[in-house]
């Protein structure tokens, strides 16, 4: 039975995630483009949003370009290289664990923020509730895996998820047994992670997509439009 | 050379009586939605005062508008872009939404259902963000009302800046102004520079300064950008929202809900032909005490044949060269020379200018408190300091004031003698560079101020640039979603789906239950 729910879990469910998370995507991108934004409460309450803002964005783009490289890397490009599994996971443990506590302070200012502000609350809509106390949460869970990584410092806890992340999506059938004998700290971690996925594109989260970093490279400062130039046309960011 | 075309605007502050109906009309069309109760795309502020929001005209607090670096580079006063970008996660310089005021609203049903009690009920204040009870209104839409609240704090006013200011605060010496602000459409905006989405655009056809609510993410750097802070946060949508110039009126030869609802008859709109490749030059002047008149020197004369044969290279409309030739805004800024850009040291390039006020220094000059010039009060001892006026118009620098206030005087002085005495006096218009029939017909436009002399407005071309058969049975002007669904604010994605249209039926049933 424990089989079935690992398989369902961890073989189907990010599936499931990973088609929502991009129709939904797209869908919304397309559909509801006036509902795509940031949603900043900074106009209503700059206490606390200041230092947990930056704190929590910080950190939580430290731990995500982390998860991505640190996962989504085949393994033999480690062994080339000859970085040690070991090595890397002592890398990912330190890294990962500044990073989070930093994210984790942030969103705990920015969580009684949400909470106990009257005006910041009365602009929230539940989903924006709901999503902050996931990623605190989520980011408690992924400091409460740094213990059971330290008793396996050679490495092969965290090779089992790199294989498991990479067999996903690689459409490996069986990616769901390199989990089955993980922590259950891990095993949620993974399960909500996962669900973050899920929900994704119904929350306020899809602001990451539109990331300015192409204002970097904008000619110039003016943007003139012209009627029915093609540049009116342009997709937005 | 590069021919645009944009409608500008001109207030004539000498005779705004600050009745604020421009605010109120308004508010009505454009911004009595919820996120926007405290947004004001209009509004006038009595000055001397700190204004709304708050000490806006304080850019070391607020760090709007541009600078110009040693190399002569002008970048956003916030920093280059990288530095921009780095104040995404929380933005210093954005003002919070008590420096405007906390929008509120009145319990006035309690009035009606209140029980039988020993005192009269009263609608007592309720914020419009909360929903709670506010037990005191502390600061409020035009709070400085007629000089309201004590001196000390009203003469925070940046454009005291340079003056012995504490003889103002004095019964005697008192002075106040009304100034009516929108967003000034700037030939070279900040906000524009300083949004990362590129969701903020200057209009080709008339210089139309918009948001693009579908592409704005709600970074909020335009917020900042403005000098004039007049981009608002809309805190429901999440996206920043301002004066649009009433585009969809402007579009069909009609003025802006401000204009039209004037009852003063201050305001002017008309064309103006402008070099586009002359604005980063003039918005980089090193001294900014020219940059008034580098921007005259942007604008193009409509006479000019040279200036036609390009405006009709670059794609600007036939009738749009008529009405540029006719335009109030030209005859006012350019030929006359008595309206001013607001804060030209802003480098923002300013397209709602102003003409200072005058009445406050005839008045004391007919009871022989100041000194006579010949025919005309020296200006310079009215009540008003010129050097109050120039800091607001001219970036500091007194002449252009001064030379304004005495053409304005002399159009005064020579129509009473021309109508009361019967006798044209020649030497009056000649002692402050003008004609009997520039002075003839600066009173015709600024003192009578007929409806078709203040609103010279071409149509667009919609008919050369639209496929009219694409846009058949559109949705015309939707908010947001285009035709999304049919249904307002958000729903699924984010908040919460509110019912627009209650039948009596619904009412009946929430009364019974």
């Amino acid at each position: 039975m424990s089989g079935f729910f690992n398989t369902l879990f961890f073989g189907i469910y990010p599936y499931i995630a990973l088609s929502v998370l991009i129709v939904g995507t797209i869908i919304r991108y397309d559909r509801e483009p006036y509902s795509w934004r940031a949603g900043s409460s900074q106009l209503l309450r700059r206490k606390q949003l200041v230092w947990g803002s930056v704190l929590f964005h910080v950190g939580v783009l430290i731990i995500f370009f982390g998860h991505l490289v640190g996962l989504l890397t085949p393994i033999v490009l480690f062994d080339f290289i000859g970085i040690s599994h070991g090595a890397k996971q002592v890398l990912a443990v330190v890294v990962g664990g500044l990073a989070g506590l930093l994210a984790i302070v942030g969103a705990g200012m920015l969580i009684h923020r949400r909470l106990y502000d009257a005006r910041v609350r009365a602009a929230s809509s539940s989903m924006d509730t709901f999503i902050i106390c996931l990623l605190g949460f989520q980011l408690l869970l992924g400091l409460g895996t740094i213990p059971v990584s330290l008793m396996h410092l050679n490495g092969e806890e965290m090779v089992k998820f790199m294989s498991w992340a990479q067999g996903i999506f690689t459409f490996n059938g069986a990616a769901a047994n390199y989990v089955v004998g993980a922590s259950w700290i891990f095993k949620l971690h993974l399960f909500v992670g996962l669900t973050i996925l899920l929900i994704f594109p119904f929350t306020r989260l899809v602001h990451m997509l539109s990331a300015p970093v192409r204002y970097l490279w904008r000619p110039g400062y003016q943007v003139v439009r012209e009627r029915n130039s093609t540049n009116s046309r342009k997709p937005a960011e | 050379m590069k021919v645009r075309a944009q409608v500008g605007m001109v207030l004539n502050l000498d005779k705004c009586i600050g009745c604020h109906t421009c605010s109120v009309t308004c508010k009505n069309v454009w911004t009595n939605r919820e996120g926007v109760e405290y947004a004001w795309f209009n509004n006038v502020e009595t000055k001397p005062g700190i204004g709304y929001p708050k000490d806006w005209e304080n850019q070391k607090k607020w760090n709007g508008g541009w600078i110009r670096k040693r190399n002569g580079k002008i970048i956003p006063k916030m920093g280059a872009k990288w530095r921009i970008l780095a104040k995404i996660f929380a933005n210093p310089d954005l003002p919070e939404i008590d420096d405007y005021y906390e929008p509120f609203d009145y319990d006035y049903e309690h009035l009606q259902g209140a029980p039988e009690t020993a005192k009269m009920p009263t609608a007592r204040p309720k914020s419009a963000i909360t929903g709670e009870r506010i037990e005191k209104i502390e600061w409020g839409p035009n709070w400085e009302e007629i000089l309201g609240g004590e001196f000390s704090k009203r003469s925070k006013d940046y454009n005291f800046e340079g003056i012995e200011k504490e003889i103002y605060g004095e019964f005697e010496n008192t002075f106040m102004m009304y100034l009516p602000r929108l967003c000034e459409h700037c030939l070279n905006p900040t906000c524009v520079a300083a949004c990362p989405s590129g969701a903020i655009y200057k209009r080709e056809d008339d210089g139309i300064v918009l948001i693009d609510q579908e592409k704005c993410r709600g970074w909020r750097m335009c917020v900042s950008g403005c000098p004039y802070k007049k981009i608002y946060f809309n805190w429901s949508s999440g996206k920043s929202e301002k004066c649009i110039f009433c585009y969809p009126r402007i579009e069909a030869g009609e003025p802006t809900v401000c204009s039209e609802t004037c009852v003063g008859r201050i305001r002017y709109l008309g064309v103006i032909l402008y070099d586009a490749d002359k604005i980063e030059e003039a918005a980089s002047t090193e001294d900014e005490k020219d940059l008034y008149e580098k921007q005259l020197e942007v604008f193009l004369d409509p006479h000019d044949p040279k200036v036609i044969e390009q405006a009709r290279k670059d794609g600007v409309p036939e009738d749009w060269l008529k009405a540029a030739k006719a335009s109030p805004i030209y005859k006012m800024a350019i030929d006359w020379k008595v309206a001013f850009p607001l804060h030209p040291e802003y480098r923002t390039l300013p397209m709602v200018w102003y003409i200072p006020p005058l009445s406050p220094i005839q008045s004391a000059a007919e009871a022989g408190k100041i000194g006579w010039d010949g025919d005309l009060p020296d200006v310079r001892s009215m009540r008003i300091p010129v050097r109050y006026l120039s800091n607001l118009l001219t970036a500091g620098k007194d002449e252009p004031i001064v030379t304004a206030l005495e053409r304005m005087l002399a159009m005064r002085s020579y129509m009473r003698s021309k109508s009361v005495d019967g006798v044209i006096n020649d030497t009056i218009a000649e002692k402050v560079g003008l004609t009997n029939e520039l002075i003839e017909d600066m009173y015709k436009i600024m003192a009578i101020a007929n409806y078709e002399d203040r609103f010279v407005i071409p149509t667009t071309h919609r008919e050369v640039s639209e496929d009219a058969y694409d846009v058949r049975g559109s949705c015309g002007f939707s908010f947001g979603n285009g035709c999304s669904g049919g249904s307002d604010g958000t729903d699924l994605f984010g908040g919460s789906r509110k019912k627009a249209v209650e039948t009596p039926t619904d009412i009946f049933k929430e009364m019974g239950s």
